[in-house]
């Protein structure tokens, strides 16, 4: 074994972490990290000009193939990028288009999909969305029923999505539907490739608990979508769907920005006097602190597992090694937006914009938007029965 | 509301307390320890019965005392906190003794109560199985008739004092066509019945208290079968007769939590007690949060069951909590020793007698034992909040 | 011993749950939580009417006369319901220290007031130093004439902006221990040098900042003894904390019956969620965290009502009711998935509760140093 970077490994590292120090001080006052800052009429600007900027450099899609826009760098690199963006909680990485539907039509597009697609989301121009979810399949994502129906060259999409991110910004959407209802579940399904200004798709925000705009309701009301936009053969889609879901699973940015919130808190618990004490004097503090330390560097080795795994087994991963590190990752992000909530102590609950609000109040709204991180790309119980099953050969129930 | 107890009631438990406090010295304890029975004491069960305790809440005509719930309740806290050995009596008058009472015949009440009542036959329950453990309905030991006696085949484990008692009660299939729950009887078994195999099965601190029992043609005369054939299932369920509210786990974690704060006062690490440290003054403190709590709601089941309700998720809350209490504290117990914490009994260098490295695993079987925490929680679920089976 | 509510509790608990129910729906605790006031005048007067503001004060102040564990019954179906409003900072953090330590001459002013509806009150305690010891005192009180002068900024203090008196603890001596030296005065809100502003919280319930600048506030308005007040803010945090725990257990139960209502509707792979057998395990886990608050809660609340020496007691309730909150609701909002992560969901409402009251009146931490130190570490 061996941990150590290579020097041009190192040299990248330190490359991008003068980029991104540099660019982002442009970021919008108040910055955090996450969809939830992207997704707001101030980040989204943002995260286009980070895109483009990143593009520019030619490291939005290096783990690609040259003629679609990248250099076919080793996965190792991929990490090395996501766990320094994650660490400068910069935007400009969309994860749908680059993270999602990229590497899915690397793998099941054909070659005029590829074409079409792949060069607007390295030059950073076109930006995704997924339509998967349901009011009625959620965990149980095969129960969906949205209805595509083929008619001459096209097919007419009808149905409800929901919790998709980022549709209210989005250009494109991949989406599921159902092209053959006597088929039960999985099979039947069909994967399409919807251009968001299409006649009769509608955006209807949903909005988090803290009032953040995240999520939409996608409504399609005979949408007409062409046959060439099908992804995989027809009642195929949900193989495609399962390598979507486990290519965008290391947790490596996840911990990179809960790396740096650690280091800010730990900060600010140095400064800061109540009644008279340092806060990192409280042994309470400094445990918690301590204990987030510990759980941060653990994440930080199942990251680069995973991405080992990756590098040696292809860009696929296990469903397991998906899974663990999703639920690690987000329930990190958890632990440490409640650690830092309960060290702020009575100030924990004032919301940014107030003069009482520590580190911009990002505890009380983070210790809010993390519990939609548990939920969001499969919810920690479903994470957990891959682990069971795929991981440890636990028979399955459902 | 009022959580008073009644001045009579206060009286009871000073009494008690004197008696136990007489009783259940250190020294008492170490010779128990010493003889390998740690929890289990003829000779005490025997002085509880002379005091009219034993079987305190019995009805008067089955040689109770026609105590009240709540008195009983009191009596279980104080043998808790002094940590008692009750392994002599626990299932006769628990568990067996309510069922004979509730479905026993005039002759089986007349030949079995007496000898609990006076804390001289010791009872174990012949329940689990190898295949049957948290779906005990499945289990296979087989009762056929012959004559006028049923012949017992089958394995039981996990049969707590069975190389001490001196009888069991046991469950075994009587109908194997019947759906599980209604092929299965219950028997009375003479523990020195020809047939009757214990194989001890020594657990984690190396003590001898489970064991394997074989039976093989086991004669038992039809006499000793408790309410109908075939009805056993349903017979053994009236074992929620007696006081449910198991009030001993807290306050025997009560009384280890005081021996933990004696000893974090009294010692010292690189020159500052440990008393003085925070977090060491958190954990104990989170642990008197939790005793306190775990003793409230056992009171609600007393109190429930004083009242004639039957605390059906209370209970088994109760005891879900209190089991897993255990586990926290002695595993706190042993963090807070630190390096020490690890030493076992006999070791000059153990604090507290070694007994929180003990206690810890100890603690771990009672998580199991009487229905898993799992089973606990489908309880809660299932009939405290009306979800459905899974 | 009775562990059973009396029958005129029961029908106090029944006929607030359905006042609530009709008179404070969950549109309307939205709505006040964007609104400026926070509270509904007409709903304020419609609780008047019923006497609740009155409910722990004497017949001969126009009250009901009743006992803090009935407030507690009360209490328990505000938090069951959500109730935005003053409520709790007028009985809890005004009137039981006025009816503690108030000369006859205050209490015929005020208590008549509160228990009509007609005044509004808060107590203003915590500052930046941001904790509920008396080390945390700094607004000094300085007597000049007949009057004492008032300078500090008070922080996290409820409902002030709308309040007609405000009870200030100020520090009026510096003496050997930090208790020493406290003194309380009834301050009226309008008074010149009083600046206030709502400080924008997780659960929008309009906790202010207060700027006492040269406030001059006559000496008859001081509420009990000069630099002996400290006692009186000790006793009025048993009393409010007791009070939050209710509301606490109240929120934590409807948060429990909404998640379990959820589980056996919301169907998943042809069956309820609620048949899935880790859903079941973070429920009975719920149920446990909600029941064991509730007896605890009811044993500290009803020793706070008999008077008894409780300290330990209230600190363990409410050490275990924080958590017990906390979790009851971040697995309920688990159990609903991404739908009660919504704002329009009202699982959320109960979730930014159970942070805001985590912190207020002491969290576990300082709960359980409490603890400890009654435990004689």
């Amino acid at each position: 074994m061996d941990f150590k970077l290579t020097p041009e490994q190192e040299a990248l590292k330190k490359e991008l972490d003068d980029f991104l120090r540099e660019e982002m001080k442009n970021a919008p006052p108040g910055w955090e990290a996450g969809m939830e800052a992207m997704f707001s009429d101030e980040g989204w600007p943002f995260h286009r000009y980070m895109a483009r900027r990143l593009s520019e450099k030619g490291w939005l899609v290096r783990p690609w193939p040259r003629e679609y826009g990248g250099v076919d760098a080793p996965m190792i690199e991929q990490v090395i990028f996501s766990e320094v963006m994650g660490y400068h909680r910069a935007p400009g990485r969309d994860i749908f288009g680059i993270g999602m539907i990229g590497p899915t039509l690397l793998v099941a597009g054909n070659e005029e999909q590829k074409k079409e697609h792949l060069p607007p989301i390295a030059r950073a121009e076109r930006f995704w969305c997924q339509g998967w979810s349901e009011p009625n399949a959620g965990s149980d994502l095969a129960s969906l029923t949205t209805r595509a129906v083929r008619d001459g060259d096209d097919y007419i999409i009808n149905g409800q999505k929901t919790w998709t991110s980022g549709a209210h910004f989005a250009d494109w959407s991949f989406i599921l539907a159902r092209t053959n209802p006597e088929e039960k579940r999985s099979r039947g399904i069909s994967f399409f490739l919807v251009d968001m200004k299409s006649p009769g798709v509608t955006v209807r925000p949903l909005l988090g608990m803290n009032g953040t705009h995240l999520f939409n309701e996608v409504y399609y009301d005979d949408v007409r979508v062409p046959a060439r936009n099908r992804v995989g053969e027809e009642n195929e889609g949900w193989a495609i769907t399962r390598a979507t879901m486990n290519f965008e699973r290391s947790s490596i940015e996840t911990v990179g920005v809960v790396k740096r919130e650690l280091e800010e808190l730990a900060a600010f618990c140095k400064e800061t006097k109540w009644n008279g004490k340092t806060l990192s004097q409280n042994p309470f503090v400094r445990h918690r602190l301590a204990q987030l330390a510990i759980e941060i560097d653990v994440g930080r080795a199942l990251a680069y597992r995973t991405a080992w795994l990756q590098e040696k087994g292809g860009l696929l991963l296990s469903a397991d090694a998906a899974s663990a590190a999703k639920v690690y990752g987000t329930e990190l992000a958890q632990r440490l937006a409640y650690t830092g909530y309960q060290i702020m102590g009575l100030y924990g609950q004032v919301k940014m914009g107030s003069k009482w609000a520590p580190l911009h109040g990002s505890y009380e709204s983070s210790s809010q938007l993390c519990m939609g991180m548990n939920l969001a790309g499969g919810s920690s119980e479903v994470q957990r029965n891959m682990i069971a099953w795929f991981g440890l050969g636990l028979p399955r129930t459902i | 509301m009022d959580f008073r107890f009644a001045e009579e009631e206060e009286r009871f438990r000073e009494e008690v307390r004197a008696f136990l406090k007489k009783e259940v010295t250190e020294e008492f304890l170490m010779g128990l320890e010493d003889r390998g029975e740690l929890d289990f004491s003829r000779e005490f069960t025997k002085k509880l019965a002379e005091k009219g305790w034993l079987a305190m809440a019995w009805p008067k005509e089955y040689g109770g005392g026609g105590a009240t719930m709540m008195e009983q309740l009191i009596f279980n806290e104080e043998i808790g906190y002094f940590q008692a050995p009750t392994g002599a009596h626990r299932q006769g008058i628990n568990l067996i003794g309510p069922t004979i009472i509730a479905h026993g015949t005039e002759e089986q009440k007349r030949r079995h109560l007496r000898g609990i009542t006076a804390g001289e036959v010791v009872w174990c329950q012949g329940f689990s199985e190898p295949n049957a453990g948290s779906d005990l309905a499945s289990l296979q030991c087989r009762a056929v008739e012959e004559g006028d006696d049923y012949l017992i085949t089958g394995q039981k484990v996990w049969t707590t004092n069975a190389h001490r008692a001196d009888w069991c009660h046991l469950l075994a299939r009587t109908d194997p066509e019947a759906p599980k729950h209604r092929g299965i009887s219950y028997f009375l078994v003479d523990m020195k019945s020809p047939g009757i195999t214990v194989r001890p099965l020594i657990n984690m601190v190396a003590a001898h208290d489970f064991n394997e029992v074989f039976l093989d043609n086991v004669r038992v005369p039809k006499e000793n079968m408790v309410g109908d054939k075939n009805q056993g299932w349903y017979v053994s369920q009236v074992t929620l007769a007696g006081e449910r509210s198991q009030i001993g786990l807290p306050s025997s974690c009560k009384r280890t939590l005081e021996g933990l704060v004696e000893y974090v006062k009294e010692t010292k690490r690189n020159g500052e007690p440990l008393a003085h440290n925070p977090i060491v003054r958190r954990k104990l403190a989170e642990m008197a949060v939790e005793i306190e709590v775990n003793r409230m709601i056992a009171y609600r089941v007393a109190w429930m069951q004083h009242k004639g309700l039957i605390p059906m998720v209370a209970a088994p809350a109760s005891k879900l909590f209190g089991s897993e209490l255990l586990q926290r504290l002695t595993g706190i117990g042993m963090e807070i020793m630190g390096l020490y914490g690890q030493l076992e009994l006999g070791s000059k260098w153990a604090p507290l007698r070694g007994a929180m490295a003990r206690m810890h695993m100890y603690s771990l079987g009672i998580a199991i034992a009487m229905g898993t925490n799992e089973i606990m929680r489908n309880i809660l679920a299932i009939r405290g909040l009306g979800l459905p089976r899974a | 011993m009775n562990l059973d509510f009396t029958e005129e509790q029961e029908m106090l608990r029944t006929s607030a749950r359905d006042f609530l129910t009709t008179e404070c729906p969950k549109t309307l605790v939205r709505e006040l939580e964007e609104s400026e006031k926070g509270y509904s005048p007409e709903l304020w007067k419609k609780m008047a009417e019923l006497g609740w503001m009155g409910l722990v004060i004497p017949d001969k102040y126009d009250g009901m006369g009743m006992q803090f564990m009935d407030l507690a019954v009360l209490l328990e179906e505000m938090g069951r319901n959500i109730l935005p409003g003053p409520f709790f900072s007028t009985v809890v953090l005004g009137a039981l220290p006025i009816l503690s330590a108030g000369s006859e001459e205050q209490k015929k002013e005020i208590l008549p007031k509160i228990a009509g509806g007609k005044a509004i009150l808060t107590m203003a305690l915590t500052e930046p130093s941001a904790t509920y010891e008396a080390s945390g005192v700094h607004t000094k009180a300085v007597a000049r004439g007949n009057s004492f002068i008032l300078n500090g900024t008070k922080l996290f203090v409820e409902n002030a902006h709308i309040a007609d008196y405000i009870i200030c603890v100020t520090r009026t001596k510096d003496g050997a221990s930090p208790e020493e030296g406290i003194t309380l005065f009834l301050v009226d809100a309008k008074s010149p040098g009083i600046k206030c502003a709502v400080i924008p919280t997780i659960a929008l319930d309009k906790q202010c900042e207060v700027v006492f600048e040269n406030v001059s506030v006559p000496k008859k308005n001081m509420l009990g003894e000069l630099d002996k007040g400290w006692p009186l803010v000790a006793r009025t945090l048993e009393q409010a904390t007791m009070a939050k725990c209710a509301e606490m257990i109240g929120g934590a139960q409807a948060a429990l019956d909404m998640t379990v209502a959820y589980a056996k509707e919301r169907v998943q792979y042809g069956r309820p969620i609620g048949a899935f057998q880790a859903i079941q395990f973070y429920l009975s886990d719920m149920w446990m965290k909600v029941t064991m608050s509730k007896n605890i809660t009811y044993e500290a609340v009803w020793m706070v009502s008999e008077g008894l020496p409780c300290t330990e007691k209230v600190a363990i309730a409410k050490g275990w009711v924080n958590d017990a909150y906390k979790f009851v609701t971040e697995r309920g909002v688990q159990v609903h998935g991404a739908i009660g992560t919504t704002r329009d969901h009202d699982m959320g409402l109960y979730y930014r509760r159970a942070w805001a009251a985590d912190q207020t009146f002491g969290n576990t931490d300082f709960q359980r140093e409490v603890v400890a130190r009654q435990m004689g570490l």
